[in-house]
């Protein structure tokens, strides 16, 4: 993509695009608090997804790995930020201690299982992918006793939000004469770190081993006579995957300030899969329309149910909790309907796939 | 998740917020945090006060989060029929009921929403996993919030003012069933099974405790989960150690199959378990198989409390059945308006203060808090299901104050069982 | 000894169910290639289809028997209809979509299936009304049902009924050749539209009796109920080879009996270490292992890629 930032009008043009960009990412955080902070939050999680889908992303979109277990990672990173930083413990590490310290470790828990489960494929690897964020979770929610490590279904409380020298990003304050509230600091961070991702993205895309994860994804065996070594180029998929898995877990501990088991079901593991599928899978502008539409419109929903029902039929027929997720549930169904790749899928996958013929 | 249950009185609050009070038009704006929500009404005689509620309205635990919201409905409804005066203005109070799905993401998010709406205090959340998240954000806010079933001990022990919660903690309740099931019904060897959850959990370890404190020895130490059927593996370990007890820590969802599943193993061991499963709701799922099983809530028996009994009619009349914490947080939200009243004022910032002086007789007891916020010494009484009912055998605990009334009725006894009389043990 | 015996009962019928709701998924599977992540709340809407057929008639003073039949037809017809709708409205305009597509259509589906069971059938659990009087049996010191035998003869039945169904008829050979190669089948003049619908309709109507099963087992009904058996049966249907009947039905035992066997002796193998909390561990962790072995499952043939 840099190479596009060239000088020719055309490059003029994506600069031109990248400021405007950068001032709708700047603006965000103050048009959403109009409409009062709680958008600010949903803002600061739609982000934080597409983080999550876009590490999701290499696994599944790049490498064509199909993981229902992602969010095994995310827990990784969570608990190794809510131990090292929270008094159940009582250490306080620095967030940038612990941020690269638990994309390590996730990292790790990457290797661990892309190790056994290189031999499989398709549903099977599904499965045991599954199987694996389920063991994560039934540990931690586990581990209370004989040694107390994760304090089991309580969960870990009290957990240090980021902070820079006395800047807290729980507290709200004024820098340069803007007053910004904790949520709104977060969506600055996180947008940092969603770019850091999107460049890490795009760079592999286009790499020796993007085109590695590509020739697994499309033939395997083809892939493994050209001379790739497939072993590790997929192990890699797994690492990195897993390493922003374990980055986003940090911040959602920090920003939350408080962890437990019941955040890591598979159903989260679902709804990322999900975000990157509904978007357009291994299409970057995709995967994150996709993340920010599935955060978004559930929570719009909630405000926005009530008044259309009563619009629509005079006085409120179902309940609108009932009703939020029952059209959410359909509007993926309509989506993957009519739009099959994705909303947003790349032109190499919309050739693909008006050729298909099977 | 919930824990035991105490009398206690759940404050909601109320809104400070200015919806300009037309005579009397409802106001049914819910959730859109207009913009417009700010201009300074004119001091009119009527003004809406919002109170928050939140439980999770989807998913696995819906039909309690339905419950608590409905007991909190009730509430308001009951305040509103009285038609209070606050600082020379008729109050109308309304409910804004949300749906935090058991998600401790999506608990902070409606905690926001909640906050922005400018209610004036909240009842919930339902599960401890939620309700500390979002307690930092009312915190921030000034906001008091009451869980009715939060029992998680963390969430009172961050340092925070508004924290409060009408349900009792595991401790007490642990201890009286741990105790009742060595002195009383002679066990001298006990099995336990949680549902790991952090309700069933801290419960277990503590009449796990209690139990062994007593004298008794522990055979057994099982484990399930909130959303298993199928018992029967655990069981037929336990049913090898030949317990005289099972206690088990966890819902009446998982009670009640389990039950069956006991009786059809033959094990002969009494069935105890604390107050999520004392509830009409085990006995419709296991039949006959709850015939015997000995549990324990919070409060005192509902037979004796004029305004418990009151509540089960009322709330049996419209909404039906009642789940378990309803009870709660109903006197959350009555809590929350009586300290409003108190203090004169729908401000939270004025109204905080007395919500920790709190003396309130609600329908679950008497509603007084400790310093950091949990309910005091609230009164725990140990049932016996029979013939379908959930009859007293005693009560332990409890400030039979000086109130003219003694406090509390459990709350999720719809059995106003002709009863025998709960003999207030100090 | 007795309580290993009785394990081994409590593992078998558990198995039971798991193998008949994993024979759903398997059908689909084995025909199209397809997860249809929505099976678990096809069982579901089974169960509580059934429940309502009872309940209602409960007091016409028909016989018990005869009740419990009516209720059990309905919900299968009902499920067959559900599941014939799921393939027509949701499945079929995919079925040359990318692979992960048909995915998250079954997940909406499910999402979808949960909430308007919410909303007809009620948050609260159900009890499912016991039609038939449990007797109970011992037998060298462990006892089990009349239930449970049902539930495991039943089982049977319908794996040796598919079986000829496959194998045997002229349907099945349609199967056969559509999960082979579906441009081939059809140039053979199979109708492959029917062929993939039968799939669903046979399928779910599998559920629908395994839901019943499930109801009268545990007599406990809830609008979420189809998640958990749905997770746990998919993975009996992926360890025994997803897309083999055989291999469902051995997937589903297996299944059934390593969780009672691991919650009945993992505390004992570990020193107490680990308790019956680790029970799911135990099962995935043997679901690894197979698969580490013989990576298409227990009875699973190379399907070659599909990612």
């Amino acid at each position: 993509m840099s190479g596009r930032f060239g000088r020719s009008p055309r490059g003029m043009q994506h600069w031109l695009g990248f400021l405007l960009l950068l001032a709708v990412l700047l603006a965000i955080p103050f048009v959403a608090a109009l409409g009062g902070q709680a958008w600010v939050r949903i803002a600061n999680f739609a982000i934080l997804y597409v983080f999550l889908a876009l590490g999701l992303n290499i696994v599944v979109g790049y490498a064509g790995l199909l993981d229902l277990g992602y969010v095994a990672f995310y827990a990784v990173g969570a608990y190794c930020y809510a131990l090292l930083a929270s008094p159940h413990f009582g250490i306080h590490l620095p967030f940038w201690v612990i941020l690269p310290f638990g994309a390590a470790v996730a990292c790790l828990f990457g290797v661990l299982l892309g190790a056994p489960t290189l031999k499989l494929r398709g549903d099977y690897l599904a499965i045991v992918t599954l199987g694996f964020g389920e063991i994560i979770r039934i540990f931690m929610n586990n581990l209370n006793a004989p040694i107390n490590v994760t304090n089991g279904a309580q969960g870990i409380t009290l957990i240090d939000p980021i902070r820079i020298g006395d800047f807290s990003f729980a507290k709200t304050s004024t820098i340069f004469g803007v007053t910004l509230s904790g949520p709104q600091k977060y969506y600055f961070l996180l947008v940092a770190l969603a770019a850091l991702v999107i460049v890490v993205n795009i760079r592999l895309q286009n790499s020796r081993i993007g085109r590695a994860w590509q020739a697994i994804r499309e033939d395997e065996v083809a892939a493994k006579a050209c001379g790739i070594n497939t072993r590790n180029i997929k192990l890699l998929a797994f690492a990195m995957g897993a390493s922003f898995g374990g980055i986003a877990g940090g911040v959602f501990a920090a920003m939350q300030g408080f962890v437990s088991p019941e955040s890591f079901s598979l159903m989260e593991s679902i709804t990322i899969l999900a975000m990157v599928v509904l978007g357009g899978m291994g299409h970057i502008p995709g995967v994150i329309l996709g993340a920010i539409l599935l955060t978004g419109l559930p929570e719009a929903l909630r405000y926005g149910i009530e008044p259309l029902q009563k619009a629509v039929f005079g006085r409120m027929i179902i309940d609108p909790e009932s009703l939020r997720m029952l059209v959410f549930g359909l509007a993926l169904v309509l989506v993957m309907r009519f739009r099959p790749a994705g909303l947003w899928p790349s032109s190499l996958r919309r050739r693909e796939l008006s050729e298909a013929t099977d | 998740m919930k824990d035991a249950r105490i009398p206690g009185v759940l404050i909601v609050l109320a809104a400070s917020v200015a919806m300009i009070g037309c005579g009397k038009k409802e106001e049914p704006k819910a959730a859109a945090p207009a913009p417009a929500a700010a201009p300074a009404p004119a001091p009119k005689p009527e003004i809406v006060v919002k109170i928050g509620h939140v439980a999770p309205l989807t998913g696995p635990i819906a039909h309690l989060g339905k419950d608590n919201e409905n007991g909190a409905r009730l509430a308001v409804d009951d305040a509103n029929a009285k038609k209070l005066e606050i600082d020379g203005k008729l109050v109308k109070f309304e409910l804004l009921g949300e749906d935090d799905q058991a998600d401790p993401k999506t608990g902070t998010v409606v905690a926001q929403k909640l906050v922005d709406a400018k209610v004036a205090g909240v009842v919930g959340h339902l599960n401890s996993g939620t309700t500390i998240p979002a307690s930092a954000i009312y915190n921030q806010a000034g906001l008091p919030q009451i869980s009715p079933s939060a029992t998680n001990p963390k969430y009172t022990q961050q340092g925070f003012n508004t924290t409060f919660r009408v349900m009792a903690n595991d401790i007490q309740q642990g201890s009286v069933v741990g105790t009742y099931a060595v002195k009383d019904m002679g066990a001298k060897k006990v099995a336990i099974i949680d549902d790991r959850t952090a309700y069933g959990q801290g419960l277990a370890d503590e009449v796990e405790k209690a139990a062994k404190a007593a004298g008794a020895t522990i055979v057994a130490r099982e484990f399930t989960t909130d959303k298993a059927t199928d018992f029967k593996a655990i069981l037929t370990k336990i049913k090898a150690k030949n317990p005289d007890v099972i206690f088990l820590g966890g819902m009446d969802a998982i009670g009640g199959p389990m039950l069956k599943q006991i009786k059809e193993l033959g094990i002969k061991a009494k069935f105890t378990t604390g107050d999520g499963g004392c509830s009409p709701e085990l006995i419709k799922l296991a039949a006959a198989a709850s015939e015997g099983v000995i549990c324990t809530q919070a409060g005192l028996p509902v037979d004796k409390l004029p305004n418990g009994q009151k509540f089960v009619e009322d709330f049996t009349k419209k909404y039906g059945q009642i789940q378990i914490y309803s009870p709660y947080s109903y006197d959350a939200v009555m809590v929350l308006i009586d300290a409003m009243k108190r203090a004169n004022s729908v401000d939270p910032v004025k109204y905080l203060p007395e919500v920790g002086k709190t003396s309130y007789d609600g329908v679950t007891g008497k509603v007084e808090f400790d310093e950091k916020g949990d309910i005091k010494n609230g009164a725990i009484t140990v049932f016996e299901i029979k013939d379908g009912k959930l009859v007293t055998l005693k009560s332990e605990g409890g400030t039979v104050a000086a109130a003219p009334a003694p406090a509390a009725a459990p709350a999720a006894a719809p059995a106003a069982a002709p009863a025998a009389a709960p003999e207030a043990k100090k | 000894m007795d309580t290993l015996l009785q394990q081994l009962i409590n593992g078998l019928t558990l198995g039971a169910v798991y193998a008949l709701v994993a024979l759903g998924y398997t059908m689909v599977y084995g025909i199209i290639g397809l997860i249809n992540f929505a099976h678990g709340e096809v069982v579901m809407i089974g169960t509580m289809v059934a429940f309502t057929i009872i309940v209602s008639l409960a007091g016409s003073g028909m016989p018990p028997l005869l009740i419990l039949s009516v209720g059990l037809l309905i919900a299968v017809v009902a499920c067959m209809v559900l599941g014939w709708g799921l393939e027509r409205v949701a499945y079929r305009p995919l079925r040359h979509a990318p692979r992960l597509t048909p995915l998250i259509t079954a997940i909406g589906m499910s999402i979808v299936l949960q909430n308007v069971a919410m909303i007809i059938w009620g948050r609260n659990y159900i009890t499912f009304p016991p039609m038939i009087e449990k007797q109970i049996y011992e037998v060298a010191g462990a006892s089990f049902t009349n239930v449970q035998v049902a539930i495991v003869v039943l089982a049977a039945l319908v794996m040796i009924g598919l079986t000829y169904l496959v194998q045997r008829t002229r349907m099945g050979m349609a199967m056969r050749a559509t999960a082979q190669n579906q441009h081939v089948a059809q140039l053979m003049g199979v109708d492959i539209d029917r062929v993939i619908a039968m799939a669903f309709i046979i399928g779910s109507a599998l559920g629908a009796l395994a839901g019943c099963m499930v109801g009268s087992y545990y007599e406990i009904a809830h609008y979420q109920m189809g998640f958990m058996l749905g997770l746990k049966a998919f993975t009996a249907a992926v360890l025994g080879g997803i897309g083999n009947m055989a291999g469902a039905m051995a997937g589903g035992l297996l299944l059934g009996i390593i969780e009672a066997l691991g919650a009945g002796y993992i505390g004992d193998l570990t020193g107490n270490f680990l308790g019956s909390h680790y029970q799911d561990i135990f099962a995935f962790m043997v679901l690894i292992v197979v698969l580490m072995f013989r990576p298409s499952g227990l009875f699973g043939e190379r399907t070659g890629d599909r990612a």
